[in-house]
């Protein structure tokens, strides 16, 4: 039987390889032509304990995972233990057989398939790490995708290791493929490659977000690692000398956003990869960019806290924290992508945002979006949109030609000073994150004080009119409007679109990626809806007190969630009863 | 021709009269000036601190920060525009307590810059508290009872970190400070100069008086050889009634980070262009994820 929508979850200890082989089976799945939605759920341990990766394909676009589970590969006993019941019925778990598996695990709607696993692995490849490359080439059979799309993958992946190992893998992935055929009959699911689709891309994120960044000219990266934020970092790191960009692995994310400020100020696109932990410490150095003016993008790819919380795990719960950290008052912006397309267009954005103003940028992003791998279409990353747009940056001409003494903040109507950059012979003036004047001396007069204050408030207009309005998803007019900012987006999406097959005009969202400044189309929008339920991934209801505060409209209702684990659009639907 | 004239401006120092921070100010002014460097072509940067605020104090192009985070600031500038020499100015609290990790950080990394501590083993801005350099003992506001912490002491602090450029100078030699403070420019790494300051109004214990009678220059010393090291960590420990001060321990041949740097071999980053992607460069990236 074909199917549109099948899941497939390989699980077993941390340190088996199961991101990475889980990732390439995806990346194997969109170079067959079919849409893949990969998502790591792992514990913060190196070795042990239970990790699994689950792959979401259909040959129709996916935005969010979905909880049944079509085939799981275990790679212990354990992984049948804790998923044989998220299985369909007809579905199957593909398990070593060394395993024996306890009678209780049985079930009478379930296929068992004993495979060889870790024997063809050192068998045919000679490693046992290689048992998820045999499993996942069962998988390819059991499915009935043709084992070329995961072949290449293999070539491409494994290249930097050599022929050796490429040849290995590509043993024991056919391997796994041959063993397959004496259950196929047993298992009803098919999903055969689409031969003829167009060819698409794979990423998370946070990946998304790097390329986003480094289009858009960020060529300075410091930053402390804390997951999820930290492969940002390792992805510059990898493009570093390609691109002649500068990456500081600090000794902590206070030097890091520290060297930011020094580097920014100097005239560089820079960036600070963190988690809300890694924020908590930038705390400080944000006023600092805020009262020196200087550009420094921040993005906290968000986990559950307080302190080290749920560190692999998702959560909505910095968003009022980023908007406010740092004691007094200064403009900032605080932007959240929904989406890994949208991950790449704030990411090149923000540096024009931040140059333009120059002040300090948040961008939020969280564990699922941050590190779920997603199939996006192949022109869904418009490099040709990408614009560096400096803003009042004096050149060296301008500078040439200046007659007075040089007023780094210069009190303007915008609230923009002309910025020159440090060297010039006309621009001599020394910054200071103390209250200073407009020439930039340190100074307590309290005109100067409330004329500089508001200089730096005044950019607040400017930047709300850059502001992107929220959009709507779903029919113009619905019964309930599903508000949300961040990653909920793809669950929501799949939900409303669910909930009107099966009965048109009952839902649509509103989604919000732009948080700070609060965007002035808001209001409008709100108040075009019937019931709203605000959709976020926290306990407190940061978003909806935030709409409240800004537009003095109360939201109906809620579903919140904050145990760690993402929105599901089955989850959004089952809850929508309640809310 | 830069000359000292060229750093003169009309703001007058919030120091007491009397205080250190004259000198160290003067002997910088100095040093630059005789190297010709211009007021837009170094940069300072530096924290909080009564110190701190010295780029003030003169013509000058800096970024004064927040308090201990003097050498982050500075190694981001560094990193951005290693066409600028960089001079850090901070005291003995920003630099050992809150800015220690930075310190020991920045000297591990051999960050092409000179670092000028102004030592004077109190806290001035915050009202006499006990420094990280307080000696044991040192009864203040938050020590009343005597400090328990026995001092920091940083040329040997500075040495076991593999610091390539050692040096202490004093206040009260104005002249030595400059000379320093101009080697120190010329290294092409790390360079500490740590100033014996004294706080006229915090710490009277450690003014000019008690310099004056102990302290004597290294390099006046028959055969000393700033390239011994374990010569240089005999004498960073020598505190009594003979205080050295002068170059501890120079090593030139360590390359610095900056020169490490694969990205910056093109020169200073800031002066590299700053353009969208070419078409060659998307379709490498845009491979990566097919």
């Amino acid at each position: 039987m074909s199917i549109n929508d099948m899941t497939i979850r390989i699980g077993g200890e941390a340190g088996m390889g199961l991101e990475s082989s889980g990732a390439g089976f995806s990346q194997a799945l969109t170079r067959g032509g079919l849409y893949a939605f990969g998502l790591p759920d792992y514990y913060s341990r190196i070795r042990g304990g239970h990790n699994f990766f689950s792959i979401r394909t259909s040959p129709q676009p996916l935005y969010s995972h979905a909880e049944p589970v079509h085939l799981v590969l275990a790679l212990d006993v354990e992984t049948i233990r804790r998923h044989v019941d998220d299985l369909v019925a007809g579905g199957a778990v593909v398990y070593d057989e060394e395993i024996e598996v306890p009678e209780e695990l049985h079930r009478s709607d379930v296929s068992l398939f004993p495979v060889p696993l870790t024997k063809l692995a050192e068998e045919r490849g000679g490693r046992k790490i290689m048992r998820n490359t045999v499993a996942f080439g069962v998988a390819a059979g059991l499915m009935g995708f043709d084992l070329t799309y995961l072949n290449s993958v293999i070539r491409d992946n494994f290249a930097p290791k050599g022929q050796k190992v490429i040849d290995a893998n590509l043993r024991v992935a056919e391997a796994g493929a041959e063993a397959s055929e004496p259950f196929q009959t047993d298992f009803p699911f098919r999903m055969e490659a689409v031969s003829d689709a167009p060819p698409r891309m794979i990423l998370n994120g946070n990946e998304a977000f790097a390329l986003g960044a480094l289009a858009g000219g960020c060529r300075f990266v410091a930053s402390y690692p804390m997951t999820p934020g930290s492969p940002v970092l390792h992805w510059f790191a990898a493009h570093a000398d390609e691109y002649g960009a500068v990456i500081k692995h600090a000794e902590s994310e206070i030097a890091a956003i520290n060297m930011a400020v020094g580097a920014g100020h100097m005239g560089a696109r820079v960036l600070c990869p963190t988690s809300g932990g890694g924020v908590s410490l930038m705390v400080e150095a944000l006023g600092l960019a805020g009262i020196t003016e200087v550009p420094v993008v921040v993005y906290d790819a968000q986990r559950p806290g307080p302190a080290t919380g749920l560190p692999t795990r998702t959560e909505q719960g910095d968003l009022l924290f980023v908007m406010h950290a740092s004691q007094g008052e200064f403009p900032r912006f605080v932007l959240a992508p929904g989406t890994v397309e949208e991950s790449f267009r704030i990411g090149w954005q923000v540096f024009n945002l931040a140059e333009r103003y120059q002040t300090p940028s948040i961008v939020l992003s969280d564990h699922y979006l941050a590190a779920a791998y997603r199939t996006i279409e192949a022109d869904a990353l418009d490099f040709d949109q990408v614009e560096i747009d400096r803003g009042e940056l004096l050149t060296e001409e301008d500078l040439d030609e200046l007659e007075q003494p040089y007023k780094r903040y210069k009190v303007t109507e915008s609230g923009v000073s002309p910025r020159a950059l440090p060297g010039h012979p006309n621009a001599v003036w020394v910054s200071t994150a103390n209250e200073h004047d407009e020439f930039g001396a340190v100074s307590e007069d309290a005109d100067n004080r409330i004329a500089q204050a508001d200089k730096r408030m005044r950019k607040m207009e400017g930047m709300s009119e850059d502001m992107e309005a929220p959009s709507l998803y779903g029919p113009g007019k619905a019964d309930v409007t599903f508000v949300s900012w961040g990653s909920t987006y793809g669950p929501i999406k799949e939900a409303v679109d669910r909930l009107n097959e099966e009965e048109a005009g009952r839902a649509n969202a509103l989604h919000f990626s732009a948080l700070h400044p609060f965007p002035p189309e808001a209001t409008a929008a709100l108040e075009q809806t019937q019931r709203t339920i605000v959709v976020e991934g926290n306990g407190t209801g940061q978003l909806e007190t935030l709409i409240r505060a800004r537009t003095g409209l109360s939201m109906d209702s809620s579903i919140r969630k904050y145990d760690g684990r993402a929105f599901s659009p089955k989850y959004i639907m089952a809850h929508l009863l309640e809310a | 021709m830069v000359s000292l004239r060229d750093f003169n401006v009309e703001t007058l120092p919030t120091w007491c009269k009397g205080c250190g921070n004259f000198a160290i100010l003067s002997a910088i002014k100095m040093a630059l000036a005789e190297r010709d460097l211009a007021p837009h072509e170094v940069f300072f940067a530096t924290g909080v601190g009564c110190g701190s605020k010295l780029p003030h104090y003169m013509r000058s192009t800096g970024l004064h920060g927040l308090h201990g985070r003097t050498l982050a600031l500075a190694t981001g500038a560094r990193l951005a525009n290693h066409g600028l020499p960089v001079i850090a100015v901070h005291g003995d609290g920003d630099s050992f307590n809150e800015g220690m990790n930075h310190f020991i950080q920045t000297v591990r990394r051999n960050i092409n810059l000179v670092d000028v501590v102004q030592d004077n083993r109190i806290y001035g801005l915050t009202k006499g508290q006990y420094s990280p350099t307080s000696e044991k003992g040192k009864e203040t506001p938050t020590s009343p009872r005597g400090a328990i912490e026995r001092p920091v002491n940083p040329p040997a602090l500075a040495l076991t970190m593999g610091a390539t450029f050692v040096s202490r100078g004093y206040s009260g030699e104005l002249q030595h400070l400059a000379w320093l403070i101009g080697e120190a420019l010329d290294h092409p790494g790390y360079a500490l100069v740590d100033v014996l300051q004294p706080c006229v109004t915090w710490n009277r214990s450690y003014a000019y008086a008690y310099y004056k009678e102990r302290v004597y220059k290294l390099q006046e010393e028959e055969g000393y050889d700033a390239a011994d090291h374990g010569v240089a960590w005999e004498k960073a420990h020598e505190w009594g009634e003979r205080i050295p001060i002068g170059i501890f321990y120079r090593d030139e041949s360590l390359p610095s980070y900056e020169d490490q740097v694969p990205a910056l071999q093109a020169g200073p980053l800031v002066k590299q262009p700053l353009e969208t992607l070419t078409a060659e460069q998307v379709e490498a990236l845009r491979a990566e994820i097919m």
